[in-house]
């Protein structure tokens, strides 16, 4: 009997992991990728190395160190992590493995949580290396042994790309067996291949220019690519990943006779595409963000010289940007065959407000931000970086968001351009050990005149509470050092180097003075758990309250913007909801001293 | 009362703030799915949205293909707060049945004053003209039942009778789902909230 349960497609991920037979695991925290490390950290029986590294570089490192100690390993990432592990995944292509090698990337078509939208199948072709593209969580469950043995027989890297519906769906899944024997690792010393010496990468090269046909034959013979040819169709839809379900889904309401290819490997299965372009006069080409697959079908049919029509998101049938669902699929149909459906948008019948994801009730990080702004003024420049503390774009205090560590190489660069205003960056701590050590380390040396606020929260609070080298454990609640982020920046030397509890308005103010006045980079390190990770560690603080005979409405309190503070227009008076965790701020906010501790 | 009866298809969307439960609701719903034999997809609002933003997911029983309710496709819509139900009426069936919970949370833009929060009778009016709705305090309901945390069980009550699950399987589920010392709770919630529906 098979055994089906409900999980999220990250847990199915881990699932077809541990099918696998993963023994080494690594990766950095990113949505939507980052529950994979998370549901093989929680396991008790464990049987396989895991970590969170400090960055996807490095996590990148770890498992390749492991695959070429001939053991199977995963490292996972989001997409733009790809862009900060792309150093040793370009020449690791050239190299190969020996144990089976998975970098999982998960994708964010319509940027639910991410900068920007890049398509990692494109990173596959610039490398040469295989991807695995899921339609449904199930089947990322179930190509994740295949990865693993097909990139053991091709001694390769493969890139599996779910992307954010794969990754946060949720779904039964048939489980298979979790395999108990596995190799025992040894380091075969291959200098050739382990050694990228120009002498030894142009062979290389050549190499992995010569295995490409091999791998695409073998994709395109595996379950992950279907071609169904309907006797009668004229029209064909060419469906990629996930948009493939939707396709699918959309022709079977309609009930259009259409002859239908599913790709979910690169590259692409030339046999099947060329068996469809010979049986059709046009085909649909349906998939999310970049024109991957239909540039390979336009070169294959012109190769052929198959007179098919070949349209996609060239001609403006399928938008190159966003999420694709199935009224795109619907839109593009009626565009590119001038159907007649019916649309199926309304419009929203009242005027709504807008509902962003604010920073929590009693974050330190509002704290911050207000003190900051206090002290910077408005005339200030603030550089910001990518954790929690971005939604901090409420409180003035977060003007440019590039990559991760950005903040204070951006902040140098302004300086060192000539802004005369003053300058203050804001960067979390697992921000700073990922890529801001070297950003720190590069302003202290060539001297930047600014001030860098590291917002040490003692967790990666944004992609779910993941411990970073600063916390004291590791992935697994194990013990670990405790790494002091003040001495590791005055290590790098920086010349004023603060820490200071956020929730003590006057002490980090005068913090953020003297740190505004110093000449050269300071830092004011602002120290104090974020209140969830709190929360569940079981710590509570006595909520505050708002004494209705005290408050004058003067709305100061409100204007801090924590969620539990609302206006009770008709007694002109301020409230604090169940949501308040006791941080004490807004008490020290308010002039009238109108807010205090509940009573116990 | 319900129309699906026999039918065993049902395509779900949950709608609310983040914080409420919304994942926990859908949680138990799709546990009991899976007891029951019925394949389902699910998709869920991760990430940025869960710090107070708007939150929805989308419940689709008795599918093998995507995880994504077509626009105009959900049979039923359950809002967690009555502005989220406003927001995704994109995604429902003309004639759809809206359960929603009429307790409003106040966003930040609200309270901040660069927005206003719509009234919630007028809310409500506009959703009868073109839907079947079904509109109740569930905080309230929750905190009767015995901690206002159980608001989203109360809501999964409310829209049990539309399920082509048992009502059996469903409190099992909540029983598996909710903390340990909450169950007596949460089930009572669950009861009170089915016949808060059932009989209006
Ligand atoms: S999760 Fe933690 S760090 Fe993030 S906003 Fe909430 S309290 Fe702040
Ligand atoms: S004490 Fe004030 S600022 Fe802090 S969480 Fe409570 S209401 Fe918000």
């Amino acid at each position: 009997m098979t055994t089906r349960e409900y999980m999220l497609g990250n847990v199915a991920i881990a699932r077809g992991l541990l099918e696998g037979g993963v023994q080494v695991a690594t990766g950095y925290p990113g949505t939507p990728s980052s529950e994979i490390i998370d549901t093989l950290a929680a396991r008790k029986d464990r049987d396989y190395y895991i970590e969170w590294s400090v960055n996807e570089k490095v996590a990148m490192e770890v498992a390749v160190g492991a695959a070429w100690a001939g053991v199977r390993a995963v490292v996972t990432m989001k997409h733009v992590g790809l862009n900060v592990a792309a150093d040793p995944f370009m020449t690791l292509a050239y190299a190969g493995t020996k144990g089976g090698l998975i970098a999982i990337v998960a994708d964010d078509p319509s940027c639910h949580s991410s900068q920007n939208e890049q398509d990692t199948r494109r990173y596959a072709q610039f490398a040469l290396v295989p991807c695995f593209d899921p339609s449904t969580p199930q089947e990322a469950k179930d190509m994740l042994p295949y990865a693993f043995e097909f990139s053991e027989k091709f001694e390769i890297p493969v890139i599996f790309r779910p992307t954010t519906r794969i990754s946060h769906g949720k779904s039964d899944i048939e489980l298979g067996e979790i395999p108990t024997e596995k190799s025992a690792p040894h380091f075969e010393k291959l200098l050739d291949r382990w050694v990228m010496l120009p002498k030894n990468a142009r062979p290389r090269h050549t190499h992995l220019l010569s295995i490409q046909q091999p791998m695409e034959d073998a994709l395109a013979e595996s379950p992950w690519n279907s071609l169904e040819l309907k006797p009668d169709a004229t029209f064909g839809v060419i469906g990629a990943g996930i948009a493939s379900v939707y396709a699918k889904e959309a022709l079977q309401e309609l009930g259009l006779e259409a002859s239908f290819l599913k790709i979910g490997t690169y590259p692409v299965p030339k046999k099947l595409i060329l068996e469809l372009l010979e049986t059709v006069n046009a085909v649909l080409i349906f998939e999310e963000l970049e024109p991957v697959v239909e540039e390979q079908v336009k070169m294959i049919a012109q190769e052929a010289s198959l007179p098919v029509l070949i349209m996609g998101k060239t001609g403006g049938f399928v938008p190159r940007e966003g999420e694709l669902d199935i009224s795109a699929f619907l839109e593009a149909l009626n565009k590119a065959f001038d159907l007649d459906i019916e649309p199926q948008k309304r419009s929203i019948p009242l005027e709504l407000a807008p509902r962003p994801p604010a920073l929590c009730a009693g974050c330190s990080h509002r704290a911050t931000f207000y003190s900051m702004r206090k002290v910077f003024g408005k005339d200030a420049v603030y550089p910001s970086d990518i954790g929690c503390y971005t939604l901090g774009i409420q409180s003035g205090t977060v003007e440019t968001t590039l990559c991760m560590g950005s903040s204070i190489s951006i902040a140098s660069g302004l300086y060192h351009a000539g802004e005369k205003r003053p300058i203050c960056c804001s960067i979390g701590d697992s921000t700073f050990f990922h890529t801001g050590m070297n950003s720190l380390l590069n302003a202290v040396f060539n001297k930047a005149n600014i001030t860098v606020t590291i917002l040490d929260n003692r967790i990666t609070a944004m992609t779910g509470h993941q411990p970073n080298p600063g916390v004291g454990f590791t992935v697994t609640g194990e013990k670990t050092v405790e790494v002091s982020l003040a001495n590791l920046c005055r290590a790098m030397g920086a010349g004023s180097v603060v820490v200071v509890d956020p929730y003590n308005l006057e002490e980090i103010q005068e913090a953020f003075k003297a740190a505004k006045d110093f000449e050269g980079t300071s830092v004011v390190i602002a120290k104090q758990p974020c209140v969830i990770s709190e929360k569940r560690a079981g710590i509570r603080r006595v909520p505050y309250i708002v004494d209705p005979e005290k408050c004058e409405g003067c709305k100061q309190c409100v204007k801090f913007g924590c969620p539990a503070i609302e206006f009770d227009e008709e007694n002109k008076c301020a409230v604090i909801t169940a949501l308040c965790s006791g941080c004490g701020v807004c008490a020290q906010i308010c002039k009238f001293e109108a807010i205090r501790e509940v009573k116990r | 009362m319900s129309q699906i009866e026999g039918e065993k298809k049902l395509d779900l969307l949950i709608t609310g703030v983040g914080g409420q439960g919304a994942i926990l609701a859908s949680d138990i719903i799709g546990k009991a799915a899976v007891v029951s034999g019925l394949p389902i997809r699910a998709a869920e609002t991760h990430g940025m949205a869960q710090r107070g933003g708007s939150v929805v997911n989308h419940i689709r029983l008795g599918t093998d293909l995507g995880s994504m309710i077509p626009k105009k496709g959900a049979d039923v819509l359950l809002a967690l707060e009555p502005m989220e139900a406003v927001r995704y009426l994109d995604f429902l069936k003309d004639g759809g049945v809206i359960i929603v919970n009429t307790q409003p949370i106040i966003p930040v833009t609200v309270t901040s004053g660069l927005a206003k929060y719509p009234d919630v009778q007028e809310i409500l009016d506009v959703l009868s003209e073109k839907y079947i709705v079904k509109a109740f305090n569930a905080d309230e309901l929750a905190s009767e039942a015995g901690s206002r945390l159980a608001m989203n069980v109360a809501m999964v009550g409310a829209v049990s009778g539309y399920l082509p699950i048992p009502k059996e399987i469903l409190i099992e589920s909540v029983k598996a789902l909710v903390p340990q010392k909450t169950i007596e709770i949460n089930v009572r919630a669950f009861e009170m909230g089915r016949r808060k529906v059932e009989e209006s």
